[in-house]
């Protein structure tokens, strides 16, 4: 198990070090979301709509499209020079390589969301306050879950013409759930509604990432190999 | 046993006949609906719609579940003819899905006063809807047949798992937006009659779903087999 | 690494088919330490599925490799370790250098000082002063080198090349050829697919033909190229 782990930290510190380097892909994700947000607030009618009423769903639409995009590009660069061959072909075993792979989605992820999140705030002039904390923990539940699925079904994607559309097309479905969960809890969070009105939704969230890590990585072989 | 292309025949002519004695007794349904049950107190004349509705949504999730342990299994064995029948499923899947997607809405227009509702079970069809879609989607994007049958039983499982989640969450989603008290389809207590004519035609749903699938199945195997001989240079007998 | 005197590669009745396309039919082999099978054909004889199936890339459609004895299979990683392929591409990511590439296959590898070994593998490749440049700043033949390089990283008993003298100058290739000529003095099971003889005659112990998905010929390399072209050309027409 050290050693699996140590093999996922390793891929995952490559591919964050390139990300890091690069700083396109980030940038225009980030860019990405934001415009997102900005589209969702002039899609609405502002004399029948406030634009706190559409907050939670603006945060967790854009949140399910950054990381549609974000993901489109995890399995990519191994593509150039055929470098997931390199990595097959090394003694780490695949399920090491599906959470290397997972972990740098989920920074990957998980920072343009923390980018997105201030600007959300900004523009939907939310009155975060005291949801912070709950906001956060929401928002990590939910990303665990779809990135998850993400992941695994971006490896496939990648091998198969039309990637970038038929990505979203398999992996929104699989959101549904953990947004459906996290809006909720969101606009609970902000209409400081008490604890006793999350359970469901918490326990939904938790019940779908154990599911679905789990599941991802037991089928990741089978994505894997020729 | 290895399949051939006498049984390849075999399949599609068998499945031809439980197609037909199938689509026969959808025509036995329609009378039962008609003739049998009694009308509906308060949905009239409209209700006889779920007697077509209710035993498609079934069989289209039936197939769903069945596709996704078919592809636990191949994934175990690697056998081919285990994809071409989550394959044949899917296709087969996909048109019970598009019907209760359908008759559905026509029934809840007059019922419901709208075409649609978030409603749990109707939204789950949706859904399946879209599973069908992006699992056939797959499938047409990959070349070689080896990985198109793991990547999309890598998808079917996925699904299956998927489809009780999507199922809890719409609930939890209707509970936060209460709507207006809607007629529940499926009273708990059912007249004897509208039960039997529920049961036969669901009945009358899989026997079209084993028809189809045979014959789709045989189809499936007759192109690999016809693929893999004509590299041969056998020249296979035209079906 | 445990002794082990068994025959280091041997693969048995290797089929695969690429939907309608049977590109391999039953193939089986056998290398020993210190051997060089060439394996010679046209294009789009299978020689890259091949290795691809002996890489443990890919998952054969019959058959089954086994390197040191030990069976390829997605569950054993570590039956993989003593592989090593210079493929058609060099393995290596477009953003990083070539040291930061091979440090990272060396952690893959486990190796206990990646730094170091990535930059023995790159003055054996004779990159030692390229270790900063990125493969998008290298000419052809030298990204071939550095794929070259990430491919012995490890000192791999059992050396698969694909075409590997492609875009090697003269001068690089018959330092190539030295080098992997001491691989094999070294013990080395070599495994070199090319449709271009001559590159590879001269380092082979024995030589196969496939066609049309199977070794139409295999025999013990004697005698100079011009020799064996007759009847090369007459398996690859047969």
């Amino acid at each position: 198990m050290g050693r699996a782990l140590r093999l996922a930290l390793a891929i995952a510190g490559k591919d964050l070090r390139a990300e890091l380097r690069s700083r396109t892909a980030f940038l225009s994700a980030v860019v990405f979301a934001a415009l997102v947000l900005v589209i969702v607030n002039f899609a609405r009618d502002p004399t029948a709509l406030p634009a706190l009423a559409l907050a939670p769903s603006a945060l967790w639409i854009t949140f399910a499209f950054g990381a549609v995009v974000a993901l489109n590009r995890a399995f990519a660069v191994e593509r150039e020079h055929a470098a997931l061959d390199g990595l097959l072909l090394a003694p780490v075993p695949r399920e090491a390589l599906y959470l290397g792979k997972l972990l740098a989605n989920l920074a990957f992820v998980g920072t343009v969301e923390a980018v997105a999140l201030p600007l959300f705030v900004l523009f939907f002039d939310v009155p975060l306050g005291h949801a912070l904390g709950g906001l956060l923990m929401v928002t990590a539940l939910a990303t665990v879950g779809f990135v998850a699925v993400g992941t695994i079904f971006s490896a496939m994607a990648v091998r198969t013409r039309f990637a970038e559309l038929l990505l979203p097309v398999l992996l929104l479905p699989f959101m549904v759930p953990p947004i459906i969960g996290a809006a909720g809890l969101t606009s609970r969070l902000l209409d400081g509604r008490p604890w006793s009105e999350m359970h469901g939704m918490l326990r939904l969230l938790v019940l779908y990432d154990i599911v679905f890590v789990t599941l991802s990585t037991l089928l990741f072989p089978a994505v894997m190999d020729e | 046993m290895t399949p051939s292309f006498a049984s390849a025949r075999a399949a599609v002519r068998r499945g031809r006949i439980v197609t037909a004695a199938a689509l026969a007794g959808m025509a036995v349904v329609y009378l039962l609906a008609l003739r049998y049950t009694p009308v509906e107190a308060h949905q009239g004349l409209a209700q006889k719609i779920f007697y077509l509705h209710v035993p498609a949504a079934w069989t289209a999730l039936l197939i769903f579940s069945l596709m996704g342990i078919v592809s636990v299994i191949f994934l175990w064995l690697h056998d081919e003819r285990l994809d071409l029948f989550a394959e044949a499923s899917a296709e087969v899947g996909l048109m019970f899905s598009a019907i209760m997607l359908t008759t559905g809405p026509i029934w809840a227009k007059p019922i419901w006063g709208t075409w649609w509702q978030w409603d749990p079970r109707l939204t789950l069809t949706l859904f399946l809807f879209f599973l069908y879609v992006g699992y056939l989607a797959l499938r047409s994007s990959i070349h070689d047949p080896l990985e198109r049958g793991r990547f999309s039983a890598v998808v079917a499982i996925l699904g299956m798992l998927l489809v009780p989640f999507i199922h809890l969450s719409v609930y939890l989603f209707r509970t936060l937006h209460p709507k207006p008290v809607v007629l529940k389809p499926s009273a708990p207590s059912l007249p004897p009659e509208m039960l039997r004519t529920l049961l036969v035609a669901f009945g009358v749903c899989l026997a079209l779903y084993l028809g189809l699938v045979m014959m789709r199945y045989g189809a499936g195997v007759a192109e690999r087999l016809r693929d893999a001989g004509g590299e041969a240079g056998e020249v296979p007998d035209a079906a | 690494m445990q002794p082990y005197d068994g025959p280091l590669l041997a693969a048995t009745d290797l089929a695969r088919a690429f939907g309608p396309h049977r590109v391999l039919r039953g193939i089986s082999l056998s290398i020993d330490a210190g051997e060089t099978l060439l394996v010679a054909g046209p294009n789009g004889a299978g020689k890259t599925t091949l290795l691809r199936i002996l890489a443990g890339l890919m998952r054969p459609g019959a058959g089954e490799v086994r390197v040191r004895g030990r069976r390829l299979s997605h569950g054993d990683p570590d039956a993989r370790r003593p592989i090593g392929l210079v493929s058609h591409q060099s393995l290596l990511y477009d953003d990083r250098t070539h040291a930061e590439n091979l440090a990272f296959a060396a952690r893959l590898y486990g190796l206990a000082k990646p730094a170091a070994a990535a930059r023995d593998a790159l003055a054996l490749a004779g990159l030692a002063d390229r270790g900063g440049a990125t493969p998008r700043q290298l000419s052809r033949g030298l990204l071939q080198r550095a794929a070259i390089a990430r491919a012995l990283l490890h000192q791999p008993a059992v050396l698969l090349l694909d075409e590997p003298f492609t875009g090697l100058d003269a001068r690089a290739a018959a330092q190539f050829r030295d080098l992997l000529r001491e691989r094999a003095a070294l013990g080395r099971a070599l495994v070199i697919v090319t449709h271009q003889l001559a590159e590879a005659w001269e380092l082979a112990s024995r030589v196969a033909v496939l066609a049309g998905g199977r070794f139409a010929l295999e025999l013990p390399r004697a005698g100079a190229l011009d020799d064996f072209l007759p009847r090369y050309a007459g398996a690859c027409g047969g």
